[in-house]
């Protein structure tokens, strides 16, 4: 089985690299963000420019995670490729299991932008053992992101999964705290903020960044989003399989 | 023999379209059977129960034993994508590679692709491929796992005469060792070059199951037009199949016209206008059952 899922994997990821326009599109957004809005005015202060690049690697992450996917998962539904695949002795775990992890690939991509920005123009601590612990928050931060973003692959047509996602992606980013932290957030967001899953990740990955330890309610409201994400993932596939005419 | 694959009483709904009616159809082990039928008689449908791909509204579809939706059970078959999917960005060797790895006993690459005149080309990315390549690919990928029974779907359709014939040699060769294949098409040509026994479906059903001979004998049905006011005695011609009336044209479905026509000339009835028209497949079937109902009746 892990072959297979390997198998897969390395499938979606020479897709992916043999369009290389792709694998920087994710990272560009959050490098410029932190160029423009996070340099002039923390570029000087370690720990803060560390927390905002832990926050752009996050969006990073979600955009690949969420908007990627979902664009990628619609996109393949609507190729005869498709019913072939499932033609193939293999269970949808390792079809899903393979694009997961090319999603995770990209998004560890997709924070060199952003890390190559904070290295040149602020004094965000890099150090390989910190680089690491934000990289592995955005990656578990991002799974609820990653559900959702299969959830409306295999609900809407690609035309409607490229606005929908986009206009999920960036309520969750704001209203997590991602774009403008919590400290300087209007006090309605604030309420608010932890119910959304991008607050729980943004916790992580702010500890990560040597921030604060995370609240309880983020965290635990951000695994409830993964629960419930992949139980619609789940059945947005079942839901799928019996679906098109042919 | 074994029987590999079979439905019993396969009804398949789409909403309230009627895609498979009660379809009975058993593929026994080393048959090479045709599947022939105009577009949207069911074709399709019918591969899509066998494979997996969908279940039916009732009845039941047996594979290798299993049932179709099990992974396991789909190891032992062999299907041909439609090649306008292929993934473009990826090379030939890649996805022979890919589609490979879910079987447990694979066919050797540049053996395959040999054996399908595509041996110059595993670097060549797909997007690269000619029609014609394209459609040998999507037919070899379906031998990638040596599969005991193999479903291909209008394997030659776009493809020249001489990639036709060796398309056909490929299958003839797997067949030859034991393969069991099931092939639809809607051209007679090419189920008439490999098939020994040939199901034929139309409007969801099953019209004919029987030997390439037998089924070119009905497919050989004529259509004799004439206008005639009144031709009472036409039922008692001969070898008439079926009649049908149109205004003051009458339609006669024979297996015979040149008899009939003679037959017709002898009566003395007067007529005009007098055409022979070969049929075609689907309205040969639906003549021929239209017929054999109404004699049951």
């Amino acid at each position: 089985m892990s072959s297979l899922i390997l198998a897969h994997a390395r499938y979606q990821a020479l897709e992916q690299i043999r369009v290389p326009i792709g694998l920087l599109a994710g990272g560009l957004f959050p490098a410029i963000s932190m160029l423009a809005f996070a340099a002039p005015f923390v570029g000087d202060d370690p720990a803060a420019s560390t927390l905002s690049m832990g926050s752009m690697m996050l969006i990073g992450g979600m955009s690949a995670a969420l908007i990627a996917l979902s664009i990628s998962v619609a996109q393949d539904r609507e190729q005869p490729w498709n019913p072939y695949l499932r033609t193939l002795p293999a269970g949808p775990l390792p079809h899903f299991a393979g694009r997961l992890l090319t999603a995770m690939a990209l998004m560890v991509v997709s924070t060199i932008p952003v890390t190559l920005v904070a290295a040149i123009f602020t004094e965000a601590d890099l150090s390989p053992v910190r680089l690491a612990g934000m990289i592995g928050a955005v990656l578990a931060g991002s799974v609820p992101f990653m559900l959702i973003g299969l959830f409306l692959g295999l609900m809407l047509p690609s035309k409607a999964a490229i606005a929908v996602s986009q206009i999920l992606f960036f309520p969750f980013a704001i209203v997590g705290g991602l774009m403008l932290p919590p400290q300087v957030m209007p006090g309605f967001l604030n309420v608010i903020s932890p119910y959304v899953p991008s607050r729980g990740g943004g916790e992580l990955v702010w500890w990560a960044a040597g921030g604060a330890a995370p609240a309880a309610l983020p965290l635990v409201v951000l695994a409830c989003w993964t629960v419930v994400a992949g139980v619609a993932a789940a059945w947005a596939y079942r839901r799928d399989e019996g679906r098109r005419f042919s | 023999m074994t029987v590999l694959a079979r439905t019993v009483e396969a009804t398949r709904r789409y909403g309230d379209v009627l895609a498979l009616d009660r379809v009975s159809v058993d593929i026994r082990a080393g048959e090479l059977v045709g599947l022939l039928g105009p577009n949207g008689a069911g074709k399709s449908t019918l591969i899509n129960l066998f494979v997996g791909l969908r279940r039916p509204s009732s009845g039941t579809v047996e594979l290798l034993g299993g049932s179709p939706s099990d992974p396991a059970v789909r190891r032992g078959i062999g299907v041909t994508p439609q090649e306008t999917g292929l993934p473009e960005v990826l090379r030939v060797g890649e996805i022979v590679d890919f589609v490979s790895s879910h079987f447990p006993r694979r066919a050797a690459k540049a053996e395959l692709l040999d054996r399908f005149g595509l041996g110059d080309l595993v670097k060549r990315q797909i997007g690269g491929l000619s029609g014609g390549q394209k459609r040998r690919l999507a037919v070899a990928l379906a031998f990638a796992g040596r599969p005991r029974l193999v479903f291909l779907d209008e394997p030659t359709t776009g493809l020249d005469v001489e990639a036709r014939r060796a398309l056909w040699d490929g299958i003839k060769a797997f067949h030859e060792d034991g393969g069991t294949v099931l092939l639809t098409s809607h051209y007679l040509e090419e189920i008439e070059a490999l098939a020994e026994r040939v199901v034929v479906v139309g409007h969801g059903r099953v019209l004919a199951d029987d030997t390439m001979r037998a089924v070119r004998d009905v497919v050989g049905v004529r259509r004799v037009s004439l206008d005639a006011g009144e031709l009472p005695e036409l039922p008692e011609l001969p070898g008439v199949a079926a009649v049908e009336r149109e205004g003051g044209r009458v339609h006669l479905m024979t297996t015979d016209p040149d008899r009939l026509v003679v037959e017709l000339v002898r009566s003395g009835a007067p007529f005009s206008g007098l055409e022979i028209r070969p049929t075609s497949l689907e309205e040969a079937f639906l003549t021929i059952t239209a017929a054999k109902e109404h004699a049951h009746v």
